[in-house]
């Protein structure tokens, strides 16, 4: 299992996903609600503006990643079936939701 | 308030059930207790390294490295479990009965030792480096009420090193006939439920497919965010949503290191002597 862990670490098979973008600024998510299509890979790149770290957790999405204060990351999501996925910065939740909205 | 005692405590849930169930499970090998804080104080240190580093870590490997270091994090966990519960199969029943007897005749006491030392030190680090994070980022903020999230920050760690307190002290009291098939079913359980969160992150830096996902959905029936749901994402690797391959990694597991301590507690030869 490590031999085949190890492979699979050297072969990404990241093929063409295509990238959204989302920014935390004053701990809310722009856009709030962001349209993907289902069925397909999407790579979404975050940008934190806030001096403070934030968590990006979505239980639909299955994914979680800390984000540092003013840093970026990229998350891969899907492919997803049509639907709504909410996510929410869970460091300040009570103003960081969103929704990924896969048509 | 009730938000940071959440987070917090759903943080500290994770590190503090591994260590209530390993000092459960160890409290026959001597020394181990020392072992554990020294495991719990490495940990400490790091988790503020590894909070510090957030933004270095995560721009790794093309803005993956967080997914790989959580992978790499948690994979070193599940062999140290893993060694760990073979280790136990094959000697812990020989330690219930009289520890100092048996204590110097086994010269790999010191490496289980070291195995103690580097679960709890790793599982620390990973938890606490977030917690860190999270009150750093209160700390920073000119939102006023730091001090009723400090205190709620407060409240959410006692809460979740009571949890571990109660498995250790619910674990102590399993008669001694069950006791090593209890921790280790736990301890299993602990490990396959990490090589899951590896397939995940995995998944999440692309570097594997998902096969299936989600494979199921019962996030309805058990929410993540519900205590109990909490409790089993810590005790397995629960997740409402998992990805086929968590559950390959799952399976996997929970197989490899089953057929270790089955091989491991085999009935030596020269044993009926």
């Amino acid at each position: 299992m490590k031999l085949g862990l190890f492979i699979a670490l050297l072969v990404p098979f990241a093929a063409h996903a295509a990238d959204y973008f989302l920014v935390i600024n004053d701990h809310q998510f722009h856009p709030a609600e962001l349209t993907i299509p289902s069925g397909t890979k999407i790579r979404l790149m975050i940008e934190n503006q806030d001096a403070s770290p934030e968590e990006f957790d979505s239980h639909a999405l299955n994914r979680e990643k800390v984000i540092a204060g003013y840093g970026a990351a990229m998350i891969y999501i899907g492919p997803l079936s049509p639907g709504r996925y909410s996510f929410s910065g869970e460091f300040h939740a009570a103003t960081a939701q969103g929704a990924i909205v896969a048509q | 308030m009730l938000a940071t005692v959440i987070i917090v405590f759903r943080e500290v849930l994770e590190a503090s059930l591994i260590i209530g169930i390993l000092a459960a499970a160890t409290r026959h090998v001597p020394g181990s207790g020392r072992w554990l804080v020294a495991g719990l104080l490495a940990g400490l240190a790091g988790s503020g390294v590894v909070a510090a580093s957030t933004d270095a870590i995560g721009s790794l490997a093309s803005g993956i490295g967080q997914e790989i270091f959580n992978a790499i994090v948690l994979g070193i966990a599940v062999l140290m479990l893993a060694w760990h519960n073979i280790w136990m199969a094959s000697h812990g029943a020989a330690l219930a009965v009289d520890a100092r007897l048996v204590g110097n005749s086994i010269r790999d006491e010191n490496s289980e030792c070291s195995v103690l030392l580097v679960i709890v030190g790793l599982a620390v680090l990973r938890e606490g480096s977030e917690t860190v994070l999270f009150l750093y980022g209160i700390a920073v903020s000119n939102d006023g009420g730091q001090t009723s999230m400090l205190l709620g920050g407060m409240i959410g760690m006692l809460a979740g090193i009571a949890v571990g307190y109660l498995i250790y002290a619910g674990l102590l009291r399993v008669p001694l006939r069950w006791f090593f098939a209890a921790t280790g079913l736990l301890v299993l359980l602990l490990a396959a439920g990490m090589a899951s969160q590896v397939a995940r992150f995995l998944i999440q830096a692309d570097l594997l497919p998902s096969l299936a996902a989600p494979l199921w959905d019962t996030s309805a029936a058990l929410p993540e965010n519900g205590l109990p749901g909490m409790l089993l994402h810590s005790l397995i690797g629960y997740d409402s949503r998992p990805a086929g391959m968590q559950m390959v990694f799952f399976i996997a597991a929970l197989i490899a290191i089953f057929i270790g301590m089955k091989w491991a507690a085999r009935p030596r030869r020269d044993a009926k002597q």
